[in-house]
């Protein structure tokens, strides 16, 4: 098996608040190999985006990783360079893509410039070439007219449209890793497959490597090679997507699935949802976080935090659950 | 072009409300122009004959409304105490102004930049603090003060620059500019500092964008993600606020140009008030309120050069 193009080894990235540390990410580790897709799952706050943020180095000043926290991209520590070297990954390495469209995008700059400043920077790319490689990124993603829009400004696009020039501007300079957060969530529904199915090509043309990190199982379930499922700033279950759709083992992913519209249930059936709100990430609480809105938790789940452990069927198909699911069992009633 | 008449219309509006204000106002004033005119062992009948003569003695209202019928066919009087033409008299005056407000403009811009980034940079920091201290220090020492502080140290004790040796531009550019260093440096003392602060916070704010974030993704130096991306969308309090210092600016400042003798649009007013010389105090007052409104005309084109969503609304409506 080749070296992973990105491994992330017990990460932690807290902020400094006045109420206390911010526990937003906690402990996560997670490794991807070179061309895989790997969707990141989980509801607002899980700690999905300040994972992104933290990879790319976007963090605020009042953030801090902690100690023993290691990130490896390509052989290199992102996290103990010095900062010309990792601006240097940033662009030709790790491209990203932001949740809203309507703000990711430097209102007051011609798209063209948006797209080419990247190359410009990087590779020394004459201002002439970087244009025409502009339209020809423009033309790729699907914009219609690439020549007229190059030179026009974001506000005279419609949302699904600069979401195709933030994909653009991300694959400008050529990047080994894609991290698309949320790409489609401030989107009409009807233009989220079209960014949905864009990424995918690209990835799938290039071999690009690329992270989705979305708060829909669904969207991952066709598109993703890997999964991993966060929950108040940590991993809780993560594998393949076969094996973690088939063999659901923690309880959450189950209460996520649980909660999308099938249409093979009864119409006017109430939607699942799970109860309660995700913990307090100052003061989480001792045990499993999920504990407090689990219909399976018991003392020992709030007690102890429950280990990563393998699934019996396939050793990378990894969860952390005290009670975790039969996966032999098709449906389980709740007690 | 609908927008341009509308201005237009303000401006008149601005004009006629001003140029009746100060007129009353110069009349509740104590003496007039005769008593000036006529000097000091000038009889009350002296006086009188000079105020008859100048048409002083008639009410206030049919002044103004003569002044008025003057001033719209183009003809904006003379001096009561001179006789010169106001018009010639402020337009003499005016590049002297213009001049001190271009180069205390260039300084206030030259220090509010920089420093506004790097408060906007650092902010909550040190570096933050220190600059805001320093901006707080400066605005708080009146201009007059700051003016008479920069001659002592500047002039009489360094002996740099001169003290109040105004050449015109014919003298050459350095004997011309040399003249409104120090002047212009005591006026951007104040304005650099409130360019400053409001840059400081539109830069906080603009930094903490999805398209800053985006910008610093593509592996972008941080000076060129603040300058090339953060800068324009950053600065358009500061631009206002530049428009209101410059409108101010333009028509003189009294008490800088009396302190440093600069022959000013200020010095014509204060001197045309000091003699009651209304016709000119009227000229001054329409002029300042013309270049006003101008100046924050052009102001609001320049929203649109700097903003494309704002070009785009205009051409639309």
């Amino acid at each position: 098996m080749a070296a992973p193009l990105l491994e992330l080894t017990n990460v932690s990235t807290h902020f400094h608040s006045p109420a206390g540390r911010v526990r937003a990410v906690d402990g996560v580790s997670v490794s991807l190999e070179a061309g895989q897709t790997l969707g990141l799952v989980g509801e607002s706050g899980s700690g999905k985006s300040v994972l992104a943020r933290t990879i790319m180095g976007l963090l605020p000043s009042y953030a801090e990783i902690p100690e023993g926290s290691a990130i490896t991209f390509d052989g290199h520590n992102l996290l103990t360079m010095d900062r010309k070297a990792r601006r240097a990954i940033s662009g030709p390495g790790i491209g990203m893509i932001f949740q809203d469209p309507m703000t990711s995008l430097n209102p007051v700059m011609k798209i063209g410039q948006q797209v080419y400043e990247g190359m410009r920077h990087h590779f020394g790319t004459s201002k002439a070439a970087g244009r025409e490689r502009a339209i020809e990124l423009l033309t790729e993603v699907g914009i219609p007219q690439p020549d007229v829009r190059v030179d026009q400004f974001p506000h005279q696009l419609s949302g699904g449209m600069r979401q195709r020039v933030a994909i653009a501007i991300a694959l400008a300079c050529e990047p080994k890793l894609l991290i698309a957060d949320e790409p489609t969530t401030a989107l009409d529904v009807t233009v989220q497959s079209g960014i949905l199915d864009l990424l995918q090509r690209e990835q799938r043309d290039r071999g690009m490597t690329l992270i989705l990190i979305t708060h829909d199982l669904g969207v991952v379930a066709g598109r993703c090679d890997q999964v991993a499922v966060m929950y108040a700033g940590g991993i809780v279950e993560t594998g393949s997507t076969r094996s973690l759709f088939a063999r659901t083992r923690m309880r959450y992913t189950q209460a996520l699935l649980d909660s999308i519209p099938r249409l093979d249930r009864p119409p006017h059936e109430r939607l699942k949802s799970i109860g309660g709100r995700p913990p307090n990430l100052i003061t989480p609480p001792p045990g499993c976080r999920f504990a407090p809105r689990c219909a399976f938790a018991d003392a020992k789940c709030e007690a102890g935090i429950p280990p990563m452990q393998a699934d019996e069927a396939d050793s990378t198909h990894r969860f952390a659950c005290w009670h975790p699911r039969d996966p032999e069992q098709a449906t389980e009633e709740v007690a | 072009m609908r927008y341009v008449l509308k201005r237009v219309r303000r401006l008149l509006v601005v004009i006629f409300a001003v140029t009746l204000f100060t007129f009353l106002l110069v009349n509740v004033l104590p003496g007039d122009v005769a008593y000036d005119i006529a000097g000091q062992d000038a009889s009350e009948e002296e006086v009188q004959a000079i105020r008859a003569d100048l048409g002083l003695d008639r009410p206030v209202m049919v002044r103004y409304v003569e002044w008025l019928g003057d001033f719209v066919q183009g003809d904006w009087g003379r001096s009561f105490r001179t006789d010169e033409p106001v018009v010639e008299a402020i337009l003499s005056r005016f590049p002297v102004s213009l001049e001190l407000m271009l180069v205390a403009q260039v300084f206030a811009l030259i220090l509010a930049v920089p420093f506004g980034i790097i408060a906007a940079y650092r902010a909550g920091r040190t570096t933050d603090r220190a600059i805001a201290t320093a901006g707080f220090m400066s605005l708080s020492i009146p201009s007059f003060m700051a003016a008479i502080l920069l001659i002592l140290v500047v002039s009489l004790n360094l002996g740099w620059l001169p003290t109040s040796e105004y050449e015109p531009l014919s003298a050459g550019l350095w004997a011309n500019l040399r003249a409104f260093i120090l002047p212009a440096l005591a006026i951007a003392m104040a304005e650099w500092v409130i360019l400053m602060r409001v840059l400081r916070a539109d830069m906080i704010g603009v930094l903490q964008q999805d398209y800053i974030s985006l910008a610093r993704s593509k592996g972008l130096p941080v000076w060129h993600v603040i300058l090339r991306h953060a800068l324009k969308p950053a600065s358009f309090s500061m631009i206002t606020v530049l428009g209101l210092q410059i409108g101010n600016l333009v028509g003189g400042s009294i008490i800088i140009e009396s302190i440093f003798a600069l022959p000013g649009v200020g010095r014509l007013l204060i001197n045309a008030i000091y003699a009651r010389d209304f016709i000119v105090v009227q000229g001054v007052v329409v002029f300042i309120a013309f270049a006003y409104v101008l100046v924050n005309f052009i102001v609001d084109l320049l929203y649109a050069v700097l903003d494309p969503r704002i070009r785009t609304e205009r051409t639309d409506g």
